[in-house]
């Protein structure tokens, strides 16, 4: 019996043993796109560490953080907008060092911004990577200059309309009907006065949706299909329909498009957090952050990256975005705990009506 | 003393897997659900005990109706999904011999080689408006336009029928293998015609598999989330996906955890009625 166990004890040492002197690796938790396989291959080539990618979305990072109280992964990208709320509340993220991140890499303004948003107590935890928009997707044959958001509701899209039924699409139709929902953030009252304006809104033209979509892929298939025609989505899908098409563009709506910057923080439990600095600085490198750009259709918070950018998505990206436009991107502030379960309800809701 | 300890010590040893899975897979996730169901959060990291929770099911219409709605749909799929099963069943089991029946029994089988996700992609590419059905009925002249089959409460239970069929056809084939020839013929001896023969010999033969096979597919489908999901559209509300909804976009573990238990005893209740209204008893079926 004795023996017996001290074998046994000695196969769990070997174990032990053969999992710890593995090849050093790092877990990334991020979204589709932003770890091109060929950026992976020269961050392996170029520092020997191993990558491991799982896709995933802000709702999802949170809840697989939750779930392990910050284990599992070493780099994680959440939105700006996501990470003060999840941290004060169930402490998946730690502080990061910025010393060792590489700031002149960086668009100054938008690090000083994102460091601001992503600071509890002080410290900071998230540095930008990728920042986009949503706004307007449509079909263009008819030289029509200004689309809103309410377009969504309107007869001549009947039947032909997509949007996601999350958080976004309620914060786009606030703005559409006037109001300022970032405004009213911290103050609950009058945010639910604004939800149910919102909620009754999208109940009454429910008519109009062809079908909620989830995934970006989704959207576009269906935009390439002509089954919709009119969409709130992504930039990036617009500007590769664009491409693609010719006539389907990325339109930022009159209240403006949103926007949004999405992070490295680093988890709480995270392993290798010398490998997630390195990362951090490797795709911050300009002609990199081109390399991730052109995978994800996003651009980046790498200074200088632009140069690098092929000419077709550089063109949508001017034939949607003038000065103007640029000027009147709302940002998202971080968003307060509470909030969502109020949005959520709403969501529920328009779900569930008729 | 050695004797004695000797075999009860190895009954134990070779125990302490199943009980240990047992315990660790399946007793401790629903108590740990259960204790996190009861909670409330009051701030950041801050809970107190009650029953909010299960208040919000019974005073939220949107979330009962949901749940009746599921049931409702589960058990309608659990009646298609019999009578559509039985003759493929009574086929297989009585009248293909030989190969046929090894064939027809594998062209059950092949579609469940391909996960749920890629059958339910299937049909939408059959089904979408720019779908194979679609242009197929155009091509035929029978329609003017393209045809929106997506997205409505019909193609959710064409989805779930077929989803669940084996789960149907299994447990069926293999009661009706049993069935002796000649019950069949001593029906029609006694002067009994077609009717009589399938009504009071063949079906309460097949009993115990018609039973279990119905609870395994009201189980599935009442706990499917991918095919209710994908092909019912903007109108679709299915229970599942409200778990799913509270537990990974809201965080509202408790909300969700409540749900979740509340599946299990409300759908364990609806299994118990369906025996008591049957007139079977549970132990009679899984012991068949």
């Amino acid at each position: 019996m004795k023996n017996k166990l001290t074998g046994a004890l000695i196969c769990v040492g070997l174990a032990a043993f053969s999992f710890s002197s593995q090849a050093e690796e790092l877990r990334l938790l991020t979204w589709g796109g932003y770890a091109p396989q060929p950026v992976i291959d020269q961050f392996e080539k170029e520092t020997g560490i191993e990558v491991k990618v799982t896709l995933s979305n802000n709702e999802d990072m949170i809840s697989k953080l939750r779930a392990t109280r910050g284990a599992g992964f070493d780099l994680a990208q959440p939105s700006q907008d996501r990470i003060i709320g999840a941290q004060k509340e169930f402490r998946i993220y730690k502080p990061l060092e910025i010393s060792k991140i590489d700031e002149s890499q960086y668009v100054a303004s938008m690090l000083e911004s994102t460091k601001g948003s992503t600071s509890v107590n002080g410290k900071i935890y998230g540095v930008p990577h990728v920042w986009g928009t949503s706004g307007l997707i449509a079909h263009t044959d008819n030289a029509r200059q200004s689309y809103r958001f309410s377009d969504l509701c309107s007869d001549q899209y009947k039947g032909k309309v997509s949007y996601r039924l999350k958080r976004p699409t309620l914060i786009a139709f606030a703005f559409d009907m006037g109001e300022d929902p970032f405004a009213a953030y911290n103050d609950p009252v009058k945010y639910q006065q604004i939800l149910q304006k919102v909620e009754q809104k999208l109940i009454a033209c429910k008519d109009n949706v062809k079908a909620y979509w989830s995934g970006g892929d989704a959207l576009i298939n269906l935009l390439r299909s002509g089954e919709v025609t009119l969409a709130m989505g992504w930039d990036a899908g617009g500007w590769k329909l664009s491409q693609e098409t010719g006539n389907i563009n990325f339109i930022p709506p009159a209240t403006g498009a949103l926007g949004w910057i999405d992070t490295f923080a680093l988890p709480a439990k995270g392993k290798n957090d010398e490998a997630a600095y390195k990362w951090i600085n490797f795709v911050n490198r300009p002609e990199i952050a081109a390399m991730i750009t052109a995978s994800a259709g996003q651009f980046t918070a790498s200074a200088g990256a632009a140069s690098f950018v092929e000419d077709g998505l550089s063109n949508s990206y001017k034939a949607s975005f003038d000065q103007a436009a640029l000027d009147n991107i709302k940002w998202y502030p971080p968003v307060p705990a509470g909030l969502e379960t109020m949005e959520g309800k709403v969501l529920d809701r328009i779900k569930a009506a008729h | 003393m050695k004797i004695s300890t000797g075999p009860r010590l190895g009954l134990y040893l070779l125990l302490t897997p199943l009980l240990l899975t047992l315990a660790l897979l399946i007793l401790f996730p629903h108590l740990e659900m259960l204790n996190i169901s009861l909670r409330e959060r009051i701030s950041y990291g801050v809970y107190k005990f009650s029953l909010t929770n299960y208040g919000e099911f019974f005073t939220e219409p949107l979330y009962w109706i949901t749940f009746v709605r599921t049931a409702w749909m589960s058990i309608l799929t659990t009646v298609i999904t019999l009578l559509i099963a039985f003759p493929v069943a009574w086929y297989i089991a009585k009248v293909a011999r030989g190969k046929t029946k090894g064939m027809l029994f594998l062209a059950c089988l092949i579609p469940f080689w391909v996960s749920e996700l890629v059958r339910t992609y299937g049909w939408m590419i059959l089904l979408r408006e720019t779908g194979v059905v679609s242009n197929f009925l155009q091509w035929l002249g029978l329609v003017d336009g393209p045809v929106e089959m997506l997205y409505n409460d019909v193609t959710v239970m064409v989805g779930l029928v077929y989803t669940s069929m084996l789960f149907m056809v299994v447990p069926l084939i293999t009661t009706l293998d049993g069935l002796d020839d000649s019950m069949v013929e001593a029906a029609y001896d006694l002067g009994g015609n077609g009717w009589n023969a399938l009504w009071e010999v063949i079906v309460p033969y097949a009993m115990p598999g018609i039973v279990s096979g119905c609870i395994v597919v009201f189980m599935l489908t009442l706990g499917n989330y991918l095919t209710p999901t994908l092909l019912g559209g903007k109108d679709s509300l299915w229970f599942t996906e409200q778990i799913f909804t509270q537990f990974i976009t809201r965080f509202n573990w408790e909300q969700g955890a409540a749900f979740g238990v509340l599946l299990l005893i409300l759908s364990s209740l609806i299994v118990w009625l369906g025996l008591k209204l049957s007139g079977q008893s549970f132990r009679d079926t899984m012991s068949r």
